[in-house]
């Protein structure tokens, strides 16, 4: 296989030095069939979702009067046109799915960018600043890690009231402390050394010094949790459609169409097991590319 | 030691506090008026009204409504349901062996599949045992359990007719509650037949609330067991000529266990979150049910009261963990 070779020859390019730190990463990551596999997962997903108006054969919110719980095209009694059947009112199952896809690949890129937006400021802000501030933050985020994700989740969103963008910042909030974490330990093992001493010594300011000298040493552990995080982001998210507080129907988002489905689960197999499946290639995938990218990224684990 | 225990009692009262202003907070921050909301959808007349805001203390400063809290949860008191006008905390004891009961089987469950399936995976590094059940677990680990808990109930109990629906035991049984778990009381009353159906009634829940903690079981007893099997002891057992089981199950696992050990210590918080979700599918009448209920009746004591519990429970089975890890490893006890 044409993956399996790339790393002799990625070596073979560069006979002179070092190898540049990105070619190694690529051949790590290419020789991860998991990852790989994970990888190409979420590009067909990002299609789906992207051109979700061009793949979806109906429109996701668009009920057929003469097609409710119809099967999918390969059992008796389908209606032509509806592969994947219909909903109880008569909407078609592979529309919704595919719309469903750039909802939740959506929610998980928006949680996560939130996430780590405030995460990197707050862990920054306590690993540079250290004192009260640090202790302040920290025992916060102790707090939010001591409640089971899902109960906070739900204490944020019985705040906030249901919805699709409540239920983002609940499940960005609940997130936050691995970030704030990962962050404030990067900082604090960094400050003490060298060239940050260096730094400091020719002048570099404490936002310069943060920014420039500290912040790019953060970068791999955040690109892993990340990645991870959207997987987690889209699984919450899901649960929260799921118990009705978050994305409220008839938006096509993969939990609120299970919640919707349980009342059918004796009579029509498809409502259930679809929407499912969907939320579990995803998170799959995620966790797959989460997985390979941390072992081609962390140099502890190298060979 | 004493030393140690003290750090770590005092490192948990911040956290403690914390989540009492969370919680004192999360009513304050609900829009509209609370003694509206505690009185629901019918209304309260103007007198009534001003009398209770005057109990609660809600014409008082806010730092001295957090005290007034404060001194009620002291004695004991977390409020009352709205909907049902039991106190909170009678509630919440009533509901919770049943969470209990079925967390430890969902436990049992991932321990008894994941631990041997861990350490197949490391003995058999990278053969087609190892890379199934690594597959499997990540699979079990990026499951939507409230989609799998539907999916093991559209099989085994609408296609196969094996196992009921939902509750915890078939209306036809009364078993007196002694200790709370049905399983240990029906085997108190002598009633072999509601003890089986009991066991019917647990047995899919109990798999899907197991998933999760049985992925992440199995991939850190198998990443556990590689670090230690690669030790010189290892190779020292091998070469004085001990069978291989042993050296795996005595020299090996027992040095793998403390790892083992702390990834199920963390598993309480990851059961609670499986547990609200499991019990909403299965109608199984345990805490997560209650605040899920809750939620869609509005009953905002419940939600805070059941938070504030949960939240102290799970502290202080963290502190215990903790402790039980300087009990064993003196190492741990003697940092900073």
């Amino acid at each position: 296989m044409t993956i399996e070779a790339t790393p002799a020859s990625a070596a073979a390019k560069a006979p002179s030095g070092p190898t540049h730190p990105f070619a190694e990463f690529l051949s790590y990551f290419a020789a991860n069939r998991g990852a790989m596999i994970g990888f190409g997962t979420i590009v067909v997903l990002v299609l789906l979702g992207a051109f979700a108006n061009l793949f979806a054969p109906f429109s996701p919110i668009d009920t057929n009067p003469q097609a409710f719980l119809k099967p999918p095209i390969w059992q008796a009694g389908s209606v032509a046109g509806h592969w994947l059947g219909t909903d109880a009112i008569g909407r078609d199952m592979l529309s919704r799915l595919i719309y469903g896809a750039r909802l939740s690949l959506l929610i998980g890129l928006a949680v996560v960018a939130l996430s780590v937006t405030i995460g990197t400021i707050l862990g920054l802000v306590a690993g540079f600043f250290r004192g009260i501030v640090e202790i302040a933050i920290m025992r916060m985020m102790d707090i939010l890690l001591t409640l089971p994700t899902l109960l906070l989740a739900i204490i944020i969103v019985a705040i906030l009231g249901p919805g699709i963008v409540n239920a983002l910042i609940a499940v960005a909030t609940v997130l936050l402390p691995h970030y704030v974490r990962i962050v404030r330990a990067t900082v604090i093992a960094e400050t003490a050394k060298d060239y940050v001493t260096a730094a400091r010594l020719t002048g570099a300011g404490s936002l310069r010094i943060i920014v420039k000298e500290i912040l790019p040493n953060c970068a791999a552990p955040l690109i892993v949790q990340a990645t991870l995080g959207i997987s987690t982001a889209i699984l919450d998210a899901a649960a929260l459609g799921f118990i009705g507080l978050g994305a409220q129907p008839p938006t096509p988002e993969w939990g609120t169409m299970l919640a919707d489905a349980r009342e059918f689960v004796l009579r029509a197999w498809w409502v259930v097991t679809f929407p499912g499946i969907m939320i579990l290639i995803t998170v799959l995938a995620f966790n797959l590319l989460g997985d390979g990218l941390r072992d081609a990224l962390d140099p502890k684990l190298k060979r | 030691m004493l030393r140690f225990l003290l750090t770590r009692v005092s490192l948990v009262i911040p956290t403690f506090i914390g989540i009492t202003l969370l919680v004192f907070v999360l009513v304050r921050l609900i829009p509209g008026d609370p003694i509206e909301t505690m009185a629901g959808e019918r209304g309260i007349d103007p007198a009534e009204h001003a009398r209770l805001v005057h109990e609660y203390g809600f014409d008082r400063p806010v730092i001295v409504q957090y005290g007034l809290y404060i001194s009620r949860l002291v004695q004991g008191d977390l409020g009352r349901s709205i909907v049902t006008h039991k106190s909170v905390i009678e509630e919440f004891s009533s509901l919770f062996p049943a969470t209990v009961e079925l967390s430890l089987c969902a436990l049992a469950f991932a321990l008894l599949l994941g631990i041997p399936a861990g350490i197949i995976a490391a003995v058999r590094r990278n053969s087609i045992f190892d890379q199934g059940i690594m597959g499997l677990s990540l699979t079990g680990y990026s499951m939507p359990i409230f989609w799998w808990g539907l999916l093991l109930i559209l099989l085994f109990s609408v296609q196969l007719g094996w196992t009921p629906v939902s509750g915890r035991i078939a209306v036809l049984y009364f078993v007196e509650a002694k200790t709370g778990f049905l399983l240990i009381d029906t085997l108190l009353a002598g009633d072999i037949d509601a003890f089986w159906s009991a066991v019917s009634h647990l047995i899919l829940p109990a798999i899907v609330l197991g998933t999760v903690p049985l992925a992440v079981i199995a991939r850190m007893t198998r990443s556990a067991m590689l670090e230690v099997l690669g030790e010189d002891y290892i190779r020292t057992a091998r070469a004085k000529g001990l069978s291989s089981f042993r050296v795996v199950a005595v020299h090996a696992f027992r040095n793998a266990l403390i790892p083992i050990v702390t990834v199920i210590g963390l598993q309480v918080g990851v059961l609670f979150t499986g547990a609200i979700l499991t019990e909403t599918i299965f109608s199984w009448p345990g805490v997560g049910k209650w605040l899920i209920d809750g939620i869609a009746r509005r009953d905002y004591p419940v939600l805070q009261g059941g938070t504030l519990l949960i939240g102290t429970i799970i502290m202080a089975i963290n502190l215990i963990v903790d402790m039980t890890y300087g009990l064993i490893n003196p190492r741990i006890r003697h940092q900073r």
